[in-house]
């Protein structure tokens, strides 16, 4: 993302504040982390708003680390994902893929596949989902859409079998005019080099963010600068006592979710029905409606389960589209999942960066400047800006940030789990750990010094006592040996993006039994299991026991879950649900008790009298007493209690290497993730995603990399054997400690923890481990024997011995 | 994926009746499949051999041991004997791959696999060995290429398995129908790829890799294997070291240093040997071993680094062999 407002997803600014601002009430509420820097201050709130929610340690389901809802379901293989859903006369779709980098498609001849058995319908696509689009359309006269990539689609096939489909795919015929391409960002950002845009060219942003701001310069294949100023760097510098200068390059990631994109779709005349991977039901749904020009309350989206997405899973897209377009065109149910080399080619990576970073600081430490000049390539798409952690981590006088996209000719990026920060990160924190070294400061001193977060102040304390970072020798390349051993440490940086689109519906039987309901799709984060423990914390009831109906349209509208967006924005809708419930449950049951509404209250399970009328009674008998079958209440989002606190989220990542100086090996030993993410729901959930972070940014740091054959523009690594993964054997020991930290901004004050978790800060926290290890810094990632090898064989000077 | 028939064969008799026309032999199919679902294998008809019982064992012999081409790796990994006294076999075969493949993988499927180069598997690029006149690797993506004895083709033996069986002397057996059995050493049965650029080796259309002799080892006979990838968990080589030492007390009487990620085709380093024969071995001498193999490197533009490794791999697998050294965490995988 560009910019790092407070709430910046493309929410539009709602009004719910003036709607809610009738009745208020003054609260206080906890703030700040327990053990440490806890304390009360005083919120203004809608009186509509249930209690203020104590502590974790005071309750009773929130808090608490529950088995996963749906874990049973996920290992017995009951749980349904996309491809698992037969509808009756189900077709079979595939695509037929560009095999040329860059191309004006002449024609696509369909004849023979169509009368290939078994085929049902055939489809040429004319409009692709993804890529940037020209600012002046009229720059490019072309029937069909141009190829800017090698494995864009053209065309798909629905057939009887899934084989059908492929060996009719093979049969369309497309005659292509080459054009020239250029798949190296070096070599495209030259003067002569193929255009891969004939002019200036903008690829939006998702709801998990990536794409560009408009009006942005465009020269040749650059497109940029994103220019920020603040302050006259260049004075800046001059002030400074100490600068250090570097540049930095990281690769091409692909987002390689163990589920590939897919969907089925159902096309009736009063109904588009698609089940779909997708991280948005509203996006799905959006996206079709506004593509078929049907109203949205003709589109229903389900993602009962999801097999990972990571940001690439927004809207419909090319598969989600083209999937409808063949179940019109047939008129039976079309199912449309991709395959592993489609997965890599055409859905959305991380895009590289080439950063050159400066920054200036007094002898105390002080910033006095901050220079990113940053190119990168999100292929035929926009988004390689990586500027959030030089922008947003320290406290500096002056900013001089440049980012700049570069196109080639390959798959558009998409929003990649905290887009571009893990790429700042890598550079921003190495930087910080030589400029500690060149004033003589350990880098937890400096960055005290520097780094005003509350929350990462308590965290460096955590880190300080903790043994892992007790045992880092101070002195780099201390071991003599081959095998050398080295700590190091990376701070990260996430936002509290909420959106205000969002909401539940809570539902109290006579039976006892309770229900939430919201479109919202658990990718795998656990949304169901946290849902399911507000519920329960409410009614006293087992979390177990809940009933959690999630992932489809027909229920009030959930988020979409990207930028860390879910668990803050909808649990405060589905809590007010719940509480809402609650009274008009206590209201329903009143007259049987022979008590006022206001005399009775719900707490620990029971339904008591204030005034003592009867003997606490349990919720489910009380339920039986009910003067209706079913009570039930909405809520949706309200804005945050004090919106004018904005609030980022943090995290610390300590790495202990072993480097094998000879084998060219860096062997990640143990990980200390130190991480905050309001009050956590679901510990055990929590330190999940931040497992899985930790070995995604250990994955991304030292293996993976999408390869493009320089003279052919093709991708050669496009499977799971030679594009790099890590596996079991390269999980380290991960150790987590959650901060469980209180802001006071809703009826939960909770947040999400998928971007922090570990990806953004682990390649600087590997990298400066490395540098504890040998002495020399690698500047590039990954980090594969051959760049540890080359940067052994010519190390820097010693300008950071301590 | 091309549509296929497919004959179950449950003898050697009935499958060598199905070779022919372009039929084309199933183990395990980890190889096979992967490269008919890239597209550049298309064969109509597959004979399954897996469910031949009789190519299914290890048997040691009065010359020495016996394996059934279709035993598993994992079979052959686990095998107490081989363990013991074939320990590169063990570690070649127990460390490819992942344990889910070497369940499935066969001892012959793994000698016959396919070169792993990403040009060769793709069906976008027809190379010198596809029956074209152009190699895409040389001025293309090569960090994991060969770095000798390559000539037009710089692609690197994928089998690991070739690379014990190569230090232990070993031969494979071939049936045909029309001609019987014959038998042929490894060191012969892959084809240089000047030499001609479109076999890989010697077996025949109508032949059965069926069985696979390793003679017996010589008194005080040590080994081991290892491979150095750019991870442990499933990863191909970059680097290997294929070690047998034939010691009298600590002097290495005999030595074999037998590599499969240099060349195309799984090779000895009599440089590295030379080092090693008739010396004790210590650190000294093993990386004096390692140096030497690396006598006829000529890398390519982007795999320089596995001129450094090699010499690695070889002095640490040379120390491992000997007892000297545990196994290399860089290779654990």
């Amino acid at each position: 993302m560009a910019t790092h407002t407070p709430h910046s997803l493309p929410d539009a600014p709602l009004s719910a504040a003036t709607e809610a601002a009738a009745a208020t009430k003054i609260v206080s509420m906890p703030i700040g982390i327990p053990g440490y820097t806890l304390h009360e201050e005083q919120r203004t709130v809608p009186a509509s708003e249930p209690p203020v929610l104590p502590v974790n340690s005071d309750l009773n389901f929130i808090g608490k680390s529950l088995p996963r809802w749906d874990g049973r379901a996920k290992v017995t293989g009951s749980a349904r994902y996309t491809a698992d859903v037969q509808l009756p006369g189900m077709l079979y779709a595939c695509f037929v893929n560009s095999s040329l980098p860059h191309a004006r498609v002449l024609s696509v001849d369909t004849t023979a596949a169509e009368s290939h058995p078994g085929v049902k319908g055939v489809h040429v696509i004319e409009q692709v989902f993804g890529n940037a689009v020209l600012r002046d359309p009229s720059l490019e006269r072309s029937k069909l859409p141009i190829v800017r990539y090698a494995g864009q689609p053209i065309a798909a096939v629905a057939a009887v079998s899934p084989q059908a489909a492929e060996e009719a795919a093979a049969k369309v015929k497309v005659k292509y005019e080459p054009l020239p391409f250029v798949v190296d960002a070096d070599l495209a950002r030259e003067p002569n080099a193929p255009l891969v845009f004939p002019g200036a060219a903008d690829q939006a942003g998702t709801a998990g963010g990536g794409g560009s701001e408009g009006g942005i310069p465009q020269t040749g294949n650059v497109h940029g600068p994103a220019v920020r100023k603040q302050g006259d760097a260049e004075q800046g510098f001059k002030d400074a006592d100490v600068i250090v200068d570097a540049r930095y390059t990281t690769q091409v990631q692909t987002h390689s979710a163990l589920e590939t994109h897919g969907v089925v779709a159902d096309w009736k005349p009063d109904l588009l029905t698609v089940y779909a991977s997708t991280q948005g039901t509203a996006s799905v749904r959006e996206e079709l409606a506004g593509y078929f020009k049907i109203p949205k309350s003709q589109v229903r989206v389900i993602t009962e389960y999801m097999g990972g997405g990571f940001g690439a899973k927004f809207g419909a897209g090319n598969p989600g589209v083209v999937a409808a377009t063949l179940s019109r065109k047939t008129g039976a149910p079309v199912r449309l999942m991709l395959d592993r080399e489609e997965e890599h080619l055409s859905v959305g990576n991380r895009p590289s960066s080439d950063q050159r970073l400066r920054i200036g600081a007094k002898k105390d430490g002080t910033i006095t400047a901050i220079q990113l000049i940053s190119f990168g390539t999100a292929g035929c798409g926009t988004g390689a800006g990586c500027a959030g952690p030089a922008t947003n981590l320290y406290k500096w006088a002056t900013l001089h940030v440049e980012e700049n996209d570069v196109f080639i000719n390959a798959g558009p990026a998409a929003a990649f789990r905290a887009p571009g920060h893990p790429q700042g990160a890598f550079a921003l924190e190495q930087s910080i750990d030589e400029l500690a070294a060149r004033l003589n400061m350990e880098p937890l001193d400096l960055r005290d010094r520097i780094d005003e977060n509350p929350v990462r102040r308590v965290q460096r304390k955590i880190i300080r006592e903790s043994a892992i970072w007790k045992s880092r020798n101070p002195r780099p390349n201390a071991d003599p040996g081959p095998i050398k051993r080295g700590v190091g440490l990376s701070q990260s940086i996430w936002y509290r993006h909420l959106t205000m689109n969002c909401g539940a519906e809570v539902r109290v039987h006579k039976d006892g039994s309770v229900e939430v309901l919201s479109a919202v799709q658990d990718i795998g984060s656990g949304i169901k299991t946290v849902l399911a423990q507000i519920l329960a914390e409410q009614f006293g009831v087992e979390a177990a026991k809940i009933s959690v109906k999630i992932g489809d349209t027909n229920y009030p509208v959930g988020p979409n879950s990207g930028g860390s967006v879910t668990t803050a924005s909808l649990t405060p809708a589905v809590r007010d649900a719940a509480w809402q419930a609650a009274r008009k449950f206590l209201a329903s049951v009143a007259p049987a008790l022979g008590a006022m509404p206001s005399d009775l209250t719900l707490s620990g399970g029971m339904v008591r009298s204030a005034s003592g009328k009867f003997q606490p009674l349990a919720f489910r008998a009380a339920a039986a007493k009910m003067n209706v079958d079913e009570v039930s209440a909405q809520a949706k989002r309200i804005p945050d209690y004090d919106p004018k606190k904005y609030d980022t989220y943090g995290g610390i990542d300590v790495a202990e290497v072993a480097v094998d100086t000879e084998a060219g090996r860096i062997h990640v030993k143990h990980v200390l993730s130190v991480h905050d993410c309001g009050r956590p729901i679901n510990p055990a959930q929590v330190i999940s995603q931040i497992n899985g972070g930790v070995i995604q940014g250990i994955s991304y740091t030292l293996f993976e990399h999408r390869l493009l054959d320089p003279n052919y523009g093709l991708m050669v690594n496009a499977n799971l054997d030679k594009y790099k993964i890590a596996g079991s054997y390269e999980v380290p020991q991960v150790e987590v400690q959650l901060t469980e930290s209180y802001i006071g901004q809703s009826s939960t004050d909770a947040s999400g923890i998928g971007e922090a978790a570990g990806i953004i800060s682990v390649g600087a926290a590997i990298g400066n481990a490395f540098h504890n290890a040998t002495g020399v810094r690698i500047r590039q990632l990954p980090m594969t024997p051959a760049v540890v090898l080359a940067a052994l064989n010519q190390p820097q000077p010693s300008m950071e011995s301590l | 994926m091309n549509s296929f028939a497919l004959a179950d064969c449950s003898t050697v008799e009935a499958a060598l009746s199905q070779l022919k026309d372009g039929a084309v032999v199933k183990a395990g199919g980890v190889d096979l499949l992967d490269r008919m679902k890239n597209g550049t294998d298309t064969p109509a008809r597959l004979v399954n051999i897996r469910n031949i019982a009789a190519l299914r064992g290890i048997h040691p012999t009065d010359q020495g041991l016996t394996i059934g081409a279709l035993t598993t790796l994992a079979e052959v990994a686990d095998d107490p004997t081989i363990r013991s006294q074939y320990t590169l076999l063990a570690d070649a075969c127990g460390h490819a791959a992942t344990p889910h493949i070497r369940n499935m993988a066969t001892l012959g499927g793994n000698l016959l696999q396919q070169l792993q180069c990403w040009y060769y598997r793709s069906a976008d690029f027809q190379c010198l060995r596809k029956g074209k006149d152009i190699c895409f690797a040389f001025s293309g993506l090569n960090q994991y290429h060969a770095i000798m004895d390559y000539g037009g083709c710089p692609s690197v033996a994928p089998s690991s398995g070739a690379v014990a069986l190569l230090a232990l002397d070993a031969s494979v057996e071939l049936t045909s129908a029309a001609r019987g059995k014959r038998t042929v050493a490894i060191k012969d049965f892959y084809v240089q790829p000047d030499a001609n650029p479109h076999r890989f080796h010697v077996m025949a259309d109508d032949e059965l890799l069926t069985a696979i002799h390793i003679p017996k080892l010589a008194p005080g006979t040590r080994s081991a294997y290892q491979k150095y990838g750019e991870k442990e968990s499933h990863d191909w080589a970059i680097a290997d070291a294929g070690i047998l030492l034939e010691m009298d007390g600590n002097i290495c009487r005999r030595a074999v240093v037998a590599m499969g990620a240099a060349s195309p085709v799984v090779r000895r380093s009599h440089e590295a040997e030379a080092v090693l024969t008739g010396k004790p071995i210590t650190p000294e001498t093993a990386r004096a071993a390692g140096k030497a193999s690396m006598t006829n490197a000529m890398p390519l533009s982007m795999n320089g680094y596995k001129v450094q490794l090699f010499p690695v791999a070889i002095y640490r697998t040379v120390l491992l062999a000997a007892g000297q050294m545990d196994r290399d965490p860089s290779a654990a995988g």
